[in-house]
């Protein structure tokens, strides 16, 4: 803990001193050992594959806004180590984040992500710029590289609503801290692949948001059908995908009741087609 | 050649300069209401706050200095932020805010020669009126427990004096603001405040997640405007869109 000054009295030193109104850089200067990205782990870890892994997201936009979707599984090895973890979260009231990847250091980034924000907000008086969020994360993101290379990847997604343009904005990163805007829609997590495929032949520049939230419950199912370490709607438990919309209203998780009528409609329509809809072939 | 001071007239001397300092500024308001607890300051400008956010359920307000109390609320921010991250949310309290401001406004009091001429609030809104906290701290670090309604700043006694006359307790947000706003004009005969010059805010406890919203010129004029008396159904109504906590 820093030593106290006079003019910081029992606030230590570094609480009153105005320079920085990023919350990770004044943790990094007061509390290093705190941020994800500055342990050091010891030569030679194994074991890292038996960490619980969070896997897919997916991320549509749709005229006025984004919607975003995670499944409910995190894998350890070959192992399902937790049917109902939540990957999609609100950053703030404009914008929603997702992980994929080390579930520990993922929930810790995302967190850090979210007082980050806050902490920018109340001191500031303003809110970040869509752009301006998405660089920070990206910063943060370039911390966690040294454990990356250790096999503790953790890749987000960040997606939120554009109040100067007014629409949606999907942001995606690598492990180095790049980030990379994409148009449309974007998934990122072991199930990607087969989600990408999906959303490719679902999307309409023209959804609604009722429909974007059915285009990543379909994308979901479609990577869940074909990837172990996603989860599908769990119908027997009752455990259905997160989804966020984000829309010049705010950000908004949708009702179970909700969500839970789109996966069931997804799942109905499988018995029929288990591939899923199909897309005009000319 | 140094002369003698005694430490009595040492530190009568820095509380007076103190006074004077904050007894030049204007006023601010702070009281308990039907939903949870209401701020307002004679404060005309749009971008220099007297009151803010620190935390979910809680809030700060300054009379006296802008740069010290500024730098006084930054440093609360951060302490917030700190604990809540570190801990929980739930765990970052108004009582603990309050220790910390008293711990640093007292030393800055007794171990410089310039003490900060601010007086703050620290209030945290509760699931209940009872338990409501307000934490008034003055510039050499005394802390004071209120309850319902308090005036801090330039005439502070007027103000003080106009509100004990006015204050019930469970006003609705209309008239609240009204009791405030003519107590706040106690400060001078002359004085007529309108939404433009007033800065208001509420931490209402109806409210999710965070607590804190500043309330918008037009709103304020708005319930300014309503008859005494007037059913509060029209609150309720025109609380859902107003943007975000700081618009």
């Amino acid at each position: 803990m820093a030593s106290q000054d006079a003019l910081g009295g029992r606030l230590p030193g570094l609480f009153g001193s105005p320079d920085t109104s990023s919350f990770t850089e004044f943790l990094g200067a007061y509390a290093p050992d705190a941020l994800p990205g500055r342990r050091v782990l010891p030569q030679g870890a194994v074991g890292v594959e038996e960490i619980p892994h969070a896997t897919t997201i997916v991320a549509v936009t749709f005229p006025g806004g984004v919607v975003m979707a995670g499944d409910r599984r995190a894998t350890a090895g070959h192992v399902i180590a937790q049917r109902d973890i939540e990957k999609v979260f609100r950053a703030d009231e404009f914008s929603a984040i997702a992980i994929a990847g080390t579930a520990g250091i993922g929930l810790e980034l995302m967190r850090l992500f979210q007082v980050e924000l806050e902490h920018y907000e109340k001191r500031e008086g303003r809110t970040l710029s869509i752009e301006g969020k998405a660089n920070r994360l990206a910063s943060m993101v370039r911390g966690n590289l040294g454990m990356a290379m250790q096999g503790l990847a953790v890749v987000p997604l960040f997606a939120g609503y554009d109040e100067v343009e007014d629409r949606g904005r999907i942001f995606s990163y690598d492990p180095a801290g790049g980030r990379y805007e994409e148009r449309e829609f974007h998934t990122i997590g072991s199930g990607s692949p087969f989600a990408r495929g999906s959303l490719k032949k679902l999307f309409r520049a023209d959804l609604s948001a009722e429909d974007a939230a059915l285009v990543c419950v379909q994308a979901l199912y479609d990577a869940a059908d074909d990837d172990s370490a996603t989860g599908g709607p769990d119908l027997t438990r009752g455990i259905f995908p997160v989804v966020a919309s984000v829309t010049a209203d705010g950000y908004r998780r949708l009702g179970e009741d909700e969500v839970g009528a789109l996966a069931r409609s997804v799942v109905e329509g499988r018995y029929e087609a288990p591939g899923g809809p199909t897309a005009p072939l000319r | 050649m140094p002369f003698y001071v005694s430490p009595e007239q040492q530190m009568k001397d820095k509380a007076d300069y103190a006074r004077k300092g904050i007894a030049r500024g204007r006023s601010v308001v702070v009281l308990q209401y039907e939903d949870g607890i209401l701020f307002v300051a004679d404060n005309p400008s749009r971008a220099l706050h007297k009151i803010s956010e620190i935390y979910d359920r809680i809030a700060f307000a300054a009379v006296g200095k802008y740069n010290e109390f500024e730098n006084l609320r930054l440093g609360g921010v951060r302490y917030a932020d700190v604990n809540g991250y570190q801990y929980d949310r739930r765990d970052v309290t108004a009582r603990g805010l309050a220790n910390v401001y008293a711990q640093s406004l007292g030393t800055i009091f007794t171990e410089t020669n310039k003490p900060y001429e601010v007086e703050l609030v620290v209030a945290e809104v509760g699931e209940s009126a009872e338990l409501d906290q307000i934490y008034r701290l003055t510039f050499d670090g005394s802390v004071a427990d209120e309850h319902g309604f308090l005036a801090m700043g330039g005439q502070a006694d007027a103000v003080s004096q106009a509100l004990k006359e006015r204050f019930g307790e469970g006003l609705p947000l209309a008239e609240a603001l009204r009791v405030a706003v003519r107590s706040l004009e106690a400060q001078d005969s002359e004085r007529r405040l309108e939404a433009r010059s007033l800065e208001v805010a509420v931490l209402d406890r109806h409210r999710e997640h965070r607590l804190f919203r500043r309330l918008a010129e037009a709103r304020v004029s708005a319930l300014l405007s309503e008859e005494p008396g007037a059913a509060s159904v029209e609150d309720e109504v025109e609380d859902g869109g107003e943007g975000s906590p700081e618009s």
